[in-house]
């Protein structure tokens, strides 16, 4: 293309002409340091949260306040054993309930859902995931609790599952999406069939981003204090029994940040430092697992 | 070994409008034939009806009759069962990334629930030999995700893996079209070969390749076939002045 010659500034001819200007120099580095600044605001507030909890926190963290139960009010000492374990079996009831229901409701919405009922459900799901999650206590209050005729696990497990389903649906249903269609058909060409390749070839493909999803959904729930109040209800005492009162840790931080006593104040930091930090260590642990599991471990 | 296809009045549609308007021609088997004209003229639409992969899109129909060997496609084959004896190969390389090398092989089998370690390795041996692909990853089948590979080595390895299931008809949909040439002249070495077990159906949008491939060429313009003849006889001697001015360069 001769012709072009002639429109094409020659750099050699022309000094100057390509040049960078400093104007655009400058925008350049007004753009990096902007770009820099926004990630140093998004992120103070975690690290300043983070800091004043350690310093708030650490002082009354020891191996008692990891193994003990509490102690009655007025006598110093005692711990949040209890509650630390109740909210990993809250959680984990939670979690039994809710991640196949997202899982499942979010393979539905990516692979069948192109009608009016998908529009309905993901309507559905997107209102849910604005309720108020004081609402959703009452919700399992009344679908658990009355009917059970009393405060239990099962019940704040029931709570924190709904919570975390329409979170769930919507990221999978979008991880699911975001395969290539490709794929799909050549497990199709392969005489491999539709629901065989959504699980095999679909589900495992987007793996990573919808432990994503789970992983959010189950770090939002975890410090939720709310739907337990009339739910979980809380407990002075250990309990591994389903269907009785339990303890978990926002329940205890909040009973006692509110309480007159100044070691139940001291004790509701370490708390407080506790949970922040088990959230981090397991969406922390699920992701190296997960990672681990799709580069090295190829079936 | 490959099987004739036999296809009789195929028409289809995307939605309303109507992509195939009734298409008959009986292909050769253990011979390539070679599908070309310009882009939308409903090639690729057309292989995609004889593995019934047409009627995965939504609104997506097809009507008419289509037999593989003898088997009827349409009537009283389940989609599953037809596409086990046909292999297809993709326009873009697409080898689950998630899998190895020997998984994405052997994933056609072992979807569909076959176990057999023993033979599994002696399939996968023999596909990717049969792709031209083995003495090149024989070392890290196992280690290596077939992501991983070269562009021209993962549509090699997506045909071992079309081979794996042992069709007797393999579709390629533009399979050199993201290759570069001497990829493209390793796919073509490779057609030559597998001509000999299987029949192969290519649609492509380079008229050399489908002069130097294949036997018999169908030429293709907004959802009809214009020509169906030999090679030779369509490069050399078009009865229809529509292919003439194709293969010439006058338009597409």
């Amino acid at each position: 293309m001769a012709s072009l010659r002639g429109l094409v500034p020659d750099p050699t001819a022309t000094p100057g002409v390509l040049q960078i200007s400093l104007w655009r120099r400058l925008k350049d580095y007004l753009a990096t340091a902007f770009a820099i600044s926004t990630v140093v605001i998004v992120l103070a507030p975690l690290v300043a949260i983070f800091g004043y909890l350690v310093y708030r926190g650490i002082g009354s963290l020891n191996l008692a306040f990891l193994t003990q139960i509490p102690k009655p009010p007025g006598e110093l000492g005692g711990g949040m054993a209890n509650a630390i374990a109740g909210s990993a079996l809250i959680l984990a009831i939670a979690s039994l309930i809710g991640v196949p229901l997202g899982i499942g409701a979010g393979i539905y919405l990516a692979e069948y859902g192109q009608n009016r009922f998908g529009d309905s459900v993901r309507f559905v799901s997107d209102v849910l995931n604005g309720v108020p999650s004081i609402v959703i206590g009452i919700v399992a209050y009344a679908i658990v609790v009355l009917r059970q005729k009393h405060f239990s696990a099962l019940a704040g497990g029931v709570a924190l599952a709904i919570m975390m389903v329409p979170t769930i649906t919507r990221t999978t249903e979008e991880m699911l999406l975001l395969v290539p269609n490709v794929l799909r058909e050549a497990a199709y060409g392969l005489g491999v069939s539709r629901w065989r390749t959504t699980l095999s070839i679909v589900l495992r493909t987007a793996t990573s981003g919808i432990i994503t999803g789970v992983m959010l959904a189950f770090a939002r729930v975890a410090g939720e204090t709310a739907p337990l109040l009339f739910t979980a209800f809380g407990n002075q005492y250990w309990n591994w029994k389903l269907d009785q009162p339990t303890a978990a840790l926002p329940l205890q931080i909040f009973t006692y940040a509110i309480s007159p006593y100044d070691d139940w104040h001291r004790q509701a930091w370490a708390g407080a430092l506790v949970l922040i930090v088990l959230i981090v260590s397991a969406v922390a642990a699920v992701r190296y697992a997960v990672r681990r599991g799709t580069l090295g471990g190829v079936a | 070994m490959g099987v004739g296809i036999q296809v009789e009045h195929v028409n289809a549609w995307y939605g309303k409008s109507q992509a195939l308007h009734d298409i008959n021609l009986k292909i050769e088997a253990n011979h390539a034939t070679a599908l070309i004209g310009p882009s939308g003229c409903g090639k690729s639409t057309f292989i995609r009806c004889l593995n019934r992969m047409h009627e995965t899109t939504p609104d997506a129909r097809v009507e008419g009759k289509v037999r593989i060997g003898d088997l009827d496609a349409y009537n009283g084959t389940s989609p599953t069962q037809l596409r086990r004896r046909i292999g297809m190969v993709f326009q873009k390389p697409n080898p689950f990334p998630t899998m190895s090398i020997y998984d994405n092989v052997a994933a056609g089998l072992k979807l569909n629930g076959y176990r057999d370690r023993k033979h599994l390795d002696e399939i996968v041996e023999g596909s990717l030999k049969s792709s031209a692909l083995w003495d090149e990853v024989k070392d890290n089948i196992h280690k290596k995700s077939g992501a991983s590979l070269s562009g021209g080595q993962q549509q090699r390895l997506c045909i071992a893996r079309a081979l794996a299931v042992a069709p007797e008809v393999l579709l390629m949909d533009e399979p050199c079209s993201a290759l570069d040439p001497i990829s493209t002249g390793k796919i073509e070495e490779l057609i030559f070969e597998l001509k000999a077990q299987y029949t192969i159906v290519i649609v492509t949008h380079n008229m050399q390749q489908a002069a130097r491939v294949a036997e018999y060429t169908g030429f293709f313009l907004l959802g009809r076939m214009i020509e169906y003849d030999k090679t030779e006889k369509i490069f050399t001697n078009p009865s229809d002045k529509r292919t003439e001015d194709y293969i010439t360069g006058r338009f597409g």
